[in-house]
């Protein structure tokens, strides 16, 4: 499948633009996976084949970062990203309580994207508002002290 | 440039932002703008000030009036009230828990009375935007006196005198690794600050970043010019978009005033920085596995030596300290090595931030000299434990330490001690519990973490600790056997010993320390199948007392199993095979009558 189809202009007008900056800097690769990943919300496959070519890095290269580095993603997300803090200090507090909450709220496990692809669910460890847990995140927005009870409401705002 | 009346210090920290701090701030500007005050009160926002459980927390200055748990139309009356007329809004002031009395500014409030801040000095007090305001409170003079007045050689001196020890986790004392790059042969030579920030619990590089970034800028360039470096890379953790941002303005602004770039100061020196953003890999805080992620691999850990002070990125030698180690940096040179090490205990000098979490009631970061005992600690400044539970143990040192238990709680911290209680300093994240927390669940949560996060290079990490986890799995499922315990601890010793590097090498500290301090928890699971906190779920059993029970019916319509029976106004009962046990049960009662075994 090629990217370059109904928004893909614009995008790939960032993506060039992306790569002639960094054309044959392999010592680049983390920083331009991440502009491309915030560029096409994920990794697809046309883009990391672009990148490899680009930086001279050869394709399994690229493939073997991608896949050790947990905040990249060659699947697209939801329209809003849930993350569940499971760091000690949200631990102690409940948070696996309010992951199978979600869960069963979102009838998905982590790594997965609801069917109307409204939201996706992952689970990471620490936001850095330890002192408030349990945390979770949607998109950019830190929720703190999260109930189970208040879910429900949560996921309701971000809902359209 | 105008001269304000009053500063209102916003805190920003990640805390704050989640209770709300933005609303507080824009009803705060809202309010000065309606009142006609914008020339002569100014609003900024800091980096976590500490007391994140009051946030939305704001100082207004000058009087240091500190407000706490903030509402957008509170900040409407503090404008109106105290920024107006000058009357303090009592209402909002910090209370002092024993007595109910107010405390309105910082020197009033034990939180903050009883520490000493080297490596917060500014945090809650500047702008962090701003490096005009780092350098009215002696930002960048240490900068200027080194490279005016020291020889390169006289630098490392003033910093290994100091008795300053890396804060990122080993302890290394950061003079001699200093001397060492300073020595090794190989150009150019690198600066690295490690602010991957991967202890689950633990905040203050964060805060440093997002509260002082130029502190820890300054301490690398002295650094650079200490070792003949002139390039310097801080590597920040992804999770931490704020801490990019101010960072990223610091280095800007501190080139437009040339304190970093080309020709520093007019000496001939150069120093220049750039930020790398990693990926979510716990590993790459390891050194060596963080240094290959700078140059854009994998972040596999390599055995070391040669340790990066001789062969470190692009095989040239390159000193990596942590956020906290920079920013303890300038006031060492400023204030000179003696100063510095007649804080402390005999082989920790200074002071350590640690970040307080779990279940204590001042969750927040406190900044206090080493040797300070743990009650010190989460007593007199965490303010003990909510809910008038008991303390049972403080976890320290992440993934790589240890449970302390409450025998222990009257030791001065420093490296040395907590190593000898079979935790570790590590970063300085301290997570409180209490008597709610399962040891064993804990145990197994931590080398869940580190299932996950092992890289996978070498086998007795990667095959050793799945199989640790998969007795504390089976153990905590109430399947746990005889000799499980000694295996536990044989695999442990064996991982230690063998794996390539700290993170399998400290991977069974928590299990280790758990079994030498809670021995008779890990029995209680195994041979009578019980979990004493009532944690693990396949060990709890729920039951109603038929005595208590007057038949209300609550229970039986919240089960979610649909595992409760009965006949309205008589005793219901619970059939086992059907419960999940949830606990909604229990908390639903009015009338006490369920209870968990
Ligand atoms: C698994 C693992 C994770 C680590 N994570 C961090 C970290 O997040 N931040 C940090 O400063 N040091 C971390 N370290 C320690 C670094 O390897 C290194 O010792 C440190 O950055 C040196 O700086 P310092 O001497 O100033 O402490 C980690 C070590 C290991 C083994
Ligand atoms: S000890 Fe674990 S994390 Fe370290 S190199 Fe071995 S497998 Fe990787
Ligand atoms: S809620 Fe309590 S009192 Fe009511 S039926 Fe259940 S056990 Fe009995
Ligand atoms: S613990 Fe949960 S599943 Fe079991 S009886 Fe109570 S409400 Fe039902
Ligand atoms: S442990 Fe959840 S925010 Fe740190
Ligand atoms: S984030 Fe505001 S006090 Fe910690």
């Amino acid at each position: 499948m090629a990217v370059t189809c109904q928004c893909g202009g614009e995008r790939t007008r960032k993506l060039e633009a992306l790569l002639d900056r960094y054309r044959g800097q392999p010592q680049a690769l983390i920083q331009v996976l991440h502009q491309a990943q915030e560029i096409y919300g994920y990794l697809p496959r046309e883009v990391l084949k672009k990148v490899s070519l680009a930086l001279n890095v050869p394709l399994s290269q690229v493939y073997g970062v991608v896949s050790f580095y947990s905040f990249f993603t060659i699947h697209p997300k939801g329209r809003h990203r849930i993350s569940v803090c499971k760091g000690t200090a949200c631990y102690v507090r409940g948070a696996e309580q309010l992951l199978e909450h979600l869960r069963e709220e979102l009838r998905i496990k982590p790594g997965e994207t609801t069917a109307d692809g409204e939201f996706s669910l992952e689970v990471v460890r620490c936001l850095g508002a330890c002192g408030l847990g349990p945390v979770i995140m949607v998109d950019e927005d830190v929720h703190a002290r999260v109930m189970p009870e208040r879910i429900p409401d949560i996921l309701s705002a971000y809902r359209s | 440039m105008n001269l304000y009346r009053a500063h209102v210090l916003v805190c920003a920290g990640a805390g704050c932002i989640s209770s709300g701090c933005q609303g507080v701030k824009n009803a705060l500007l809202e309010s000065i703008s309606r009142l006609g005050l914008e020339r002569e009160v100014k609003v900024v926002e800091t980096g976590c000030m500490g007391p994140c459980d009051l946030g939305p927390v704001i100082v207004v200055y000058p009087e240091g009036v500190f407000y706490r748990k903030l509402k957008p139309a509170d900040a409407v009356e503090i404008a109106e009230e105290h920024l107006l007329k000058g009357r303090v809004v009592e209402r909002l002031l910090y209370r002092v828990p024993e007595d109910g009395r107010t405390a309105a500014t910082f020197d009033q409030i034990d939180f903050f009375k009883k520490q000493t801040r080297i490596a917060l000095r500014n945090t809650g007090i500047i702008n962090p935007e701003s490096v005009e305001e780092y350098i009215a409170r002696d930002g960048y003079r240490a900068l200027g006196k080194v490279l005016s007045s020291m020889s390169p050689q006289e630098v490392i001196e003033c910093v290994k005198k100091s008795g300053l020890r890396g804060r990122g986790g080993a302890g290394f004392p950061t003079g001699l690794k200093w001397e060492f790059s300073a020595k090794a042969p190989g150009s150019p030579k690198y600066v690295v600050c490690n602010a991957d920030e991967g202890d689950p619990g633990a905040f203050m590089d964060r805060s440093i970043l997002e509260g002082d970034p130029h502190s820890v800028l300054e301490g690398m360039a002295i650094c650079g010019y200490a070792i003949g470096a002139n390039q310097g890379y801080v590597y920040v953790r992804a999770e931490y978009p704020l801490a990019v941002q101010r960072l990223s303005l610091a280095i800007e602004k501190a080139r437009e005033y040339g304190l970093l770039g080309q020709n520093i100061f007019g000496t001939g020196f150069s120093f220049d920085v750039e930020i790398r953003v990693g990926a979510g890999a716990f590993v790459c805080g390891e050194e060596t596995a963080l240094l290959a992620s700078i140059e854009g691999r994998r972040g596999e850990p390599r055995p070391r030596p040669p340790f990066p002070a001789q062969s470190g990125l692009w095989g040239k030698p390159t000193v990596i300290n942590n956020v906290e180690t920079w920013a303890n940096v300038p006031p060492i040179i400023l204030n000179g090595p003696e100063w510095f090490a007649s804080i402390g205990t005999e082989k920790s000098k200074g002071t350590k931030v640690f970040a307080l979490a779990g279940k204590v009631n001042n969750t927040g970061l406190v900044e206090v000299p080493m040797g300070t005992t743990l009650r010190e600690i989460i007593f007199d400044l965490g303010g003990g434990i909510p809910g008038g539970k008991q303390f049972k143990a403080v976890q320290t040192g992440g993934p790589s330490g240890g449970c302390i238990p409450a025998r222990y709680l009257d030791v001065p911290v420093d490296y040395e001690s907590l190593t000898q209680l079979g935790a570790i300093m590590g970063s300085g994240g301290m997570i409180v519990l209490d008597e709610d927390t399962c040891m064993v669940d804990l145990a197994r949560f931590f080398l869940e973490f580190v299932q996950d996060e092992s890289c996978g290079k070498c086998s007795p990490c990667r095959i050793g600790t799945k199989r640790m986890l998969e007795i504390l799995e089976r153990i905590t499922r109430g399947e746990g056997r005889d000799g499980d315990i000694e295996l536990l601890e044989e695999l442990g010793h064996h991982i230690k010993s063998s794996a390539l590097c700290g993170l399998g090498q400290t991977a069974p500290n928590p299990v280790l320390s758990t079994i030498r301090y809670f021995r008779e928890e890990y029995e209680a699971h195994i041979y009578q199948k019980k979990c004493p906190a009532r944690v693990c779920r396949e060990l709890v059993v729920y039951t109603i007392d038929e005595e208590k029970c007057n038949g209300c019916g609550r229970c039986r319509v919240v089960c979610p199993a649909g595992a409760i029976f009965g006949e309205k106004k008589k005793p219901h009962r619970i059939e086992v095979e059907k419960c999940i046990r949830c606990g909604t049960c229990m908390e639903k009662c009015k009338f006490s009558a369920i209870y968990s075994l």
